[in-house]
């Protein structure tokens, strides 16, 4: 699609960033000590720290991502907010309080609090900032996926911009501005995001999205010896053919643009489809055309409206149980993607398919736990709904905000208000990603900005904010990102394993620092994965830390036997799992060009794998070094 | 400089043991009913498009009824550690510079 920029909207996004740059501004000059730095003094009240949690945790993924994969997959992307809210639950009943009064400023403190070893150290340095940059790509991703449409600035553009306000924030202040800039954004996007939810049920539900839909054409073919030798309409030539197992796709030229056509061989029909076909001369043709023709539509539509057993033009007077009901009975167009050779042309087409809103609102669209599913296939879909259950309460962004309260009952008090916001924003999540479905907003290419365009439908006042909302929510996370990287470097690698023993002031400069080289790899690893669904990369990242940190969390807290040893090997045996298994996994083989089918392993998450091994490994060689490896207060008490 | 908490405070061993106790018991409760949801959607998927009451699926009422009861339970959680803090006085107790 072709984006065009509004000045209203750039000057509503200038204003949130400049917001944002004078909390930095503010907070910056009163920021001199480590604790201030990395955990914004101890002192934050706990219904500010609650809302600045969700700040931190509703990332670009659960706006932008989960919000996109609902518009293109229905329910399947609803379960994503349903495992991202039950992580909390892990985090507040077990984790929260123990975390809190074990630790000072990273997670890897309440690990080493009873052993005092350099391993621990170390191998928890390098899990948070693993799990951290894994965590910032989809950030970034979408940070450059937001610029496009509102700036009219290219992705990688967007990437460098958020990087550098970012790395702005957190050298200038730390923890306590990234605080306040994520209390800001938390409440924003839900107010905001609440705002859109009722904008989608009052405007109800039309078969025309809107005036300006493209009215996509059907037209009749006629098949003799199984190949189609002519069309209902005389004004298109037939001038190409291709199958692709049992999918049957028809060339058709006129007034000199050429398009591929998906056949319905059951209804002898030709479907009209949108493409991307790239010419061995490199020229890429939007539906036939240069993109400059704007021929490349927005979609999503219904397809037809069924009301108590009766099809309508279009429904009002609803509210958000008979949204849903309306939905559920009725079917919708979506437009699935493949990808084919034909000749001198590689294309990408997505072709319409309609799907009864049942199937809409129930798993299996993305998730093949349907009937004709494999094993693997349900494996895999265990596989990510533990991550995002374990994965959560071993977030090190998310861990590191137990630090900046004052007690383990303000810790407990504060998880408590984010588990209510982000549980309320998660429930919005389902009702914009279907408004997005409908709504004719669709952009195939991206998914991604499925919300924002939403927004754009109801006006540009609407999109303006929605889109710098959008962003803040990235510099949000970000932020929360970088401060967890630059404790896990000037704190735990150089002040506790190298063992330098930086003064205060020293502390904070080497954090300025690291943060300064993980905005860095944050930026060129955001214009790499430029395109992919944000929800499914976070996905990756939560079963990273569940895999790594996670085991060594809860055998501390509830396994006397639990040694230093044990804990720095499940650490590592965790990250090598994970990080192994994701680039072997048929997604990333995709991304390396090759067949899916190639991969070794079936799995696109490592959690079910990875989680059990590291919990394996922690048990066995805990009980291998016990005797050796004792908790630092029970040496001293034999001593 | 050490690797304690950042704020000074003291619970007694009777008040951190409840608060585990409580946390661990509601954090089985909630497992299973997730554990159940997960199986549900990858064994009987069918059974998920079953419309259960006004219109709305199984799917839909089971994943609200997640969220919310992962936020009732929150609740549940706070009000019984809130209440054993005030019975034995220790909780919320800050030495240095921090606010509750």
């Amino acid at each position: 699609m072709i984006y065009t920029a509004s000045p209203f909207a750039v000057g509503i996004f200038f204003a949130v960033v400049a917001a944002v740059l004078g909390i930095s501004f503010y907070f910056g000059r009163k920021t001199t000590s480590a604790k201030g730095y990395f955990a914004a003094g101890g002192n934050i009240h706990w219904s500010v720290n609650g809302i600045a949690f969700a700040g931190d945790y509703l990332s670009a993924a659960s706006f932008l991502g989960i919000c996109g994969m609902i518009a293109f997959s229905g329910f399947d992307g609803f379960l994503y907010s349903i495992g991202y809210l039950a992580g909390w639950v892990v985090a507040l009943f077990v984790v929260a309080e123990p975390l809190k009064r074990l630790g000072k400023f990273t997670f890897a403190d309440a690990l080493d609090s009873k052993f005092g070893s350099r391993g621990i150290r170390l191998m928890a340095a390098i899990s948070t900032l693993v799990v951290s940059i894994f965590y910032l790509i989809p950030q970034m991703v979408g940070a450059g996926a937001l610029v496009t449409p509102l700036l009219g600035l290219p992705h990688w553009v967007g990437v460098t911009l958020v990087g550098g306000i970012v790395i702005f924030i957190v050298t200038t202040a730390g923890m306590k501005s990234t605080t306040y800039v994520q209390f800001l954004k938390g409440a924003l996007l839900m107010v905001f995001s609440l705002l859109l939810v009722f904008l989608v049920i009052g405007k109800g539900i039309n078969l025309e999205p809107s005036e300006n839909y493209h009215d996509f054409i059907t037209l009749q073919a006629e098949l003799t010896d199984d190949s189609v030798t002519s069309v209902s309409d005389p004004a298109y030539t037939i001038v190409g053919e291709y199958s692709k197992n049992d999918l049957r796709f028809v060339k058709l030229e006129k007034d000199g643009i050429s398009n591929w056509w998906k056949l319905e061989t059951e209804t002898c029909t030709l479907t009209e489809a949108l493409t991307i076909v790239t010419l061995t001369d490199g020229a890429v043709l939007y539906n036939g055309a240069p993109r400059e023709e704007q021929l490349f539509f927005p979609v999503g539509s219904m397809h037809e409206i069924t009301v108590d057993g009766e099809q309508v033009e279009s429904v009002s007077g609803l509210n958000a149980i008979s949204f849903l009901a309306v939905i559920q009975e009725s079917e919708v167009v979506r437009f699935i993607a493949d990808v084919f050779t034909s000749g001198d042309e590689r294309v990408r087409i997505w072709y319409q398919e309609v799907t009864p809103g049942n199937e809409i609102l129930s798993p299996g669209l993305k998730f093949h736990i349907d009937e004709g599913s494999t094993f693997a296939d349900k494996l895999n879909f265990i596989s990510l709904m533990l991550a995002l259950f374990f994965g959560t309460a071993a977030l090190p962004h998310v861990l590191i905000r137990y630090y900046t309260v004052s007690t383990p009952a303000a810790a407990r008090k504060s998880t408590i208000v984010a588990i209510s916001a982000i549980g309320f924003f998660y429930i919005l999540t389902l009702y914009m990603g279907l408004g997005a479905m409908i709504s004719g907003v669709l952009d195939v290419e991206s998914s991604n900005m499925s919300a924002p365009l939403l927004s754009q439908s109801f006006g540009t006042l609407m999109f303006a904010c929605i889109s710098a909302i959008a962003f803040a929510t990235v510099l949000g996370t970000v932020s929360g990102l970088i401060v967890a990287s630059s404790g896990a470097v000037a704190h735990d690698f150089i002040d506790r394993f190298l063992g330098k023993k930086l003064t205060d002031h020293k502390k904070v400069i080497a954090g300025k620092f690291a943060a300064v080289g993980t905005g860095i790899i944050a930026i060129l690893l955001g214009i790499a994965f430029k395109g992919m669904n944000v929800a499914y990369l976070v996905g990756l990242a939560f079963a990273i830390a569940a895999s790594a940190n996670l085991p060594s969390i809860l055998m501390l807290l509830f396994w006397k036997k639990t040694t230093s040893k044990g804990i720095a090997a499940s650490i590592a045996t965790g990250i090598v799992l994970a990080v192994g298994l994701i680039l072997l996994s048929p997604s990333m083989f995709v991304r390396y060009g090759l067949e899916a089918s190639a991969a070794p392993l079936p799995l696109d998450n490592p959690g079910i794998i990875s989680i059990p091994l590291s919990f394996a490994v922690l048990i066995i060689v805990s009980l291998m070094t016990g005797k050796k490896d004792q908790p630092q207060e029970e040496k001293a008490l034999i001593s | 400089m050490d690797h304690g908490p950042t704020t000074e405070y003291h619970e007694c061993d009777e008040l951190l043991k409840y608060k585990q106790k409580a946390g661990l018991q509601l954090f089985f409760i909630y497992s299973g009913i997730y554990g159940i949801f997960v199986l549900l959607n990858t064994l009987f998927p069918s059974m998920m498009e079953s419309v259960i009451f006004f219109g709305l699926n199984l799917a839909i009422v089971y994943g609200f009824g997640l969220i919310i009861t992962a936020i009732l339970l929150g609740l549940v959680y706070n009000n019984r550690c809130t209440r054993m803090e005030k019975r034995l006085d220790t909780g919320g107790i800050k030495t240095e510079g921090g606010k509750e």
